[in-house]
């Protein structure tokens, strides 16, 4: 993918590893460039006003993707039990299933703009309810990985460009792309074999899933947690951090050979300070817009991993969602996560320009 | 001049060309140790995955009269064991290899072909036409492949055909977005306005002169969009969104976790059909930066 430049692009969506997209607004900023100080305000309503059009756009396909499901989600509701044509009138009734297509439309929207996502056909509760219930567990476990996996990517990335061709350089790289090309879910489900089940002389390290216990309070709590965070910690961040490393390591890469790196060196810099004053910054740049573009793949992996760990966040919902499926909570789910990509994508673009004094003013 | 060379047709002039600068380009990618790994990788299971009907034959996936009892262990007579209703997983993970592969050889070339076509036009054209196209690119490219990709499949019928639509048609906005920054490149030059003083129409334009030129681009691209896909493909299957009759490694490692191998410790079941997608992967990947950095030496992959 994301390659997302692959991967998506994004850079590689679709995510090929190794082929860095141009930075996302580069070329609007450019003709902003010269109006002097004005510039970077107008820079960001342009961009908040696309991640708007994008959003609208996200709830407007979510709404017409599952109506497109074949057969009657009335059904699904039941699960298949026997029930009257009567009951099935008032389970339509009920969800606004009975109502023409553009009516369930503008309701939708209607109830969307006030928080109101509709009803989970499987937990018969509010769909806002069930998510709010379920992202600070999502955010702690995708947050710690995120800034995990970004360190690593970017220490491992920068040592691997400073002395690229070598052995150290060469393992690096091979390692990353060999985790880059494992399934998550699969490493996760070996992880919880060999440390939590066990396997020969090793005990069971690790709980095998869940966040808790249960039963603690205070510091011992979040002791727990964190125990219980490791392993789905350790597979994001497997998974995800060779993508930052090869993307760090190409920037700096083509950061070498310039002029003011050799000044640097001329003036009598020692070798260490050459990077760490002068190539890594520059070379974090387009870092920076990749590692927010590639939150996107993070996502699908963050699905996997809750799901392996039965981790009780949105991931986890929405593989839940899936088996049934519950389609009120399938949209309010996608909506979610398309929204937060949106987000960073956005955030990433209104950061850009104040990192880089050459784009957006 | 010899009357031999005056005579050549032009396609054999062309033939001759692209025979030439194919050497040139085999003899670059043999450079790239890592390139020539992947290829002989991907080599040998296009082999085992042709071949399987021979090697372990169609009824390998038959639920009624397997060989074996349930989950046994690795044995002579079962390397990889048995699963849960005691069929051959060897002969399994020989079989899922076809529908692995193809799955995602499919998904990568609908992806592709649909992100030429945009790339393309969109680059030829201009206007309007390609404001809009580039806006459609650029929101599908926000949006997270997997998810879109899980919820077509939710909303399709179970089929292998949905599988390979989910993942092309929600993948293809990177090689639109690298199409056509090389069709405006190639547009600009000064054989394009030759073909056009000489009559040359937009679909000959499009077809005869922007599209060899992107094609070694799409080529490279195609290459990691299948790795991406066999990967996509082993992620829906796992999370039951696959044809459940039909046999591929993400299914297997469903099939697994729904037997309880990972509680069980039963890692003979889990590790196999998890280390063929990886190596399949890794190989498409490692064909594909090769093939890139022969192309585009500036990149940087190689380095």
């Amino acid at each position: 993918m994301d390659r997302d430049d692959r991967g998506e692009r994004v850079g590689v969506p679709t995510d090929a590893p190794g082929a860095p997209p141009p930075p996302a607004g580069t070329a609007e900023a450019a003709a902003g460039r010269g109006r002097g100080g004005t510039a970077y305000p107008r820079y960001v309503a342009g961009k908040v006003a696309g991640a708007a059009v994008s959003l609208l756009a996200v709830l407007v396909t979510s709404f017409f993707l599952f109506r497109l499901i074949p057969g009657d989600p009335v059904k699904y509701m039941t699960g298949g039990r026997p029930v009257s044509a009567g009951q099935l009138a008032a389970y339509r009734e009920q969800f606004g299933l009975d109502l023409p297509l553009w009516q369930q439309f503008a309701d939708y929207c209607g109830k969307a703009l006030t928080g109101d996502l509709g009803t989970s056909y499987q937990f018969n509760a509010p769909v806002l309810d069930k998510i709010t219930e379920a992202l600070p567990n999502t955010l702690l476990l995708t947050g710690t990985a995120f800034v995990l996996y970004t360190a690593l990517g970017v220490f491992l990335g920068t040592r691997s460009a400073w002395r690229h061709g070598r052995l150290g350089d060469r393992l690096h790289t091979g390692l990353a792309l060999t985790l880059y090309s494992i399934p998550s879910f699969w490493l996760g489900l070996l992880l919880i074999i060999v440390l939590s089940v066990g396997a020969g002389p090793l005990p069971g390290l690790f709980p095998t899933g869940g966040m808790e216990s249960g039963g603690e309070e205070g510091f011992a709590y979040v002791v727990d947690v964190a125990h219980h965070l490791v392993l789905p910690v350790m597979t994001l961040v497997a998974v995800e951090y060779g993508q930052t490393l090869l993307v760090t390591r190409s920037a700096l890469l083509d950061e070498m050979g310039s002029d003011y790196l050799t000044t640097a060196r001329a003036k009598g810099l020692r070798d260490d300070l050459v990077r760490r004053r002068h190539a890594v910054p520059n070379a974090l740049l387009p870092t920076v817009t990749l590692v927010f573009i590639n939150l996107g793949r993070t996502v699908a992996g963050v699905i996997l991993v809750e799901t392996v760990f039965s981790w009780p966040g949105l991931g986890g919902l929405f593989y839940q969602a899936l088996s049934v499926p519950d389609l009120p909570l399938v949209q309010g789910l996608f909506f979610v996560f398309a929204a937060a990509v949106i987000l960073m994508n956005t955030l990433a673009d209104l950061i850009y320009p104040l990192l880089d004094p050459r784009v957006g003013r | 001049m010899t009357t031999e060379t005056t005579t050549t047709s032009p396609r054999a002039l062309a033939r001759r060309r692209r025979r030439a600068s194919a050497a040139r380009f085999w003899r670059q990618y043999r450079t790239h140790r890592a390139g020539l790994f992947g290829l002989a990788a991907l080599v040998l299971f296009a082999l085992l995955a042709l071949a399987a009907p021979l090697l372990v034959g169609s009824g390998v996936s038959n639920v009624t009269d397997a060989p074996g009892r349930p989950l046994q262990g690795p044995s002579a007579a079962f390397p990889l064991g048995t699963d849960q209703f005691g069929r051959d997983l060897l002969g399994l993970l020989v079989w899922g290899a076809r529908v692995s592969l193809l799955v995602g050889l499919l998904a990568a070339v609908l992806s592709v072909a649909i992100g030429t076509l945009i790339g393309v036009t969109a680059g030829h054209f201009g206007g309007w036409y390609a404001t809009v196209m580039m806006r459609i690119t650029d929101w599908f490219l926000v949006m997270p492949t997997l998810v879109l990709a899980i919820a077509l499949a939710t909303v399709m019928s179970r089929s292998l055909t949905t599988i390979v639509v989910a993942i092309g048609v929600t993948t293809w906005p990177t090689t639109a977005r690298l199409v056509r920054a090389q069709t405006l490149a190639v547009e600009t030059r000064p054989y394009i306005e030759r073909a056009r003083a000489l009559g040359g129409g937009h679909r000959h334009i499009m077809t005869r002169h922007v599209l060899p030129n992107v094609m070694p681009l799409v080529l490279a691209q195609t290459t990691l969009i299948i790795s991406s896909a066999i990967l996509a493909e082993a992620t829906l299957a796992f999370l039951g969104l696959g044809d459940p009759t039909v046999v591929s490694w993400g299914g297997l490692l469903q099939d697994a976790r729904e037997a309880g191998a990972v509680s069980a410790g039963h890692w003979w079941y889990l590790v196999p059909p998890g280390i063929a997608i990886a190596v399949v992967a890794l190989a498409f990947t490692l064909c594909g930066r090769a093939v890139e950095s022969v192309l585009n030496p500036r990149l940087g992959v190689g380095r």
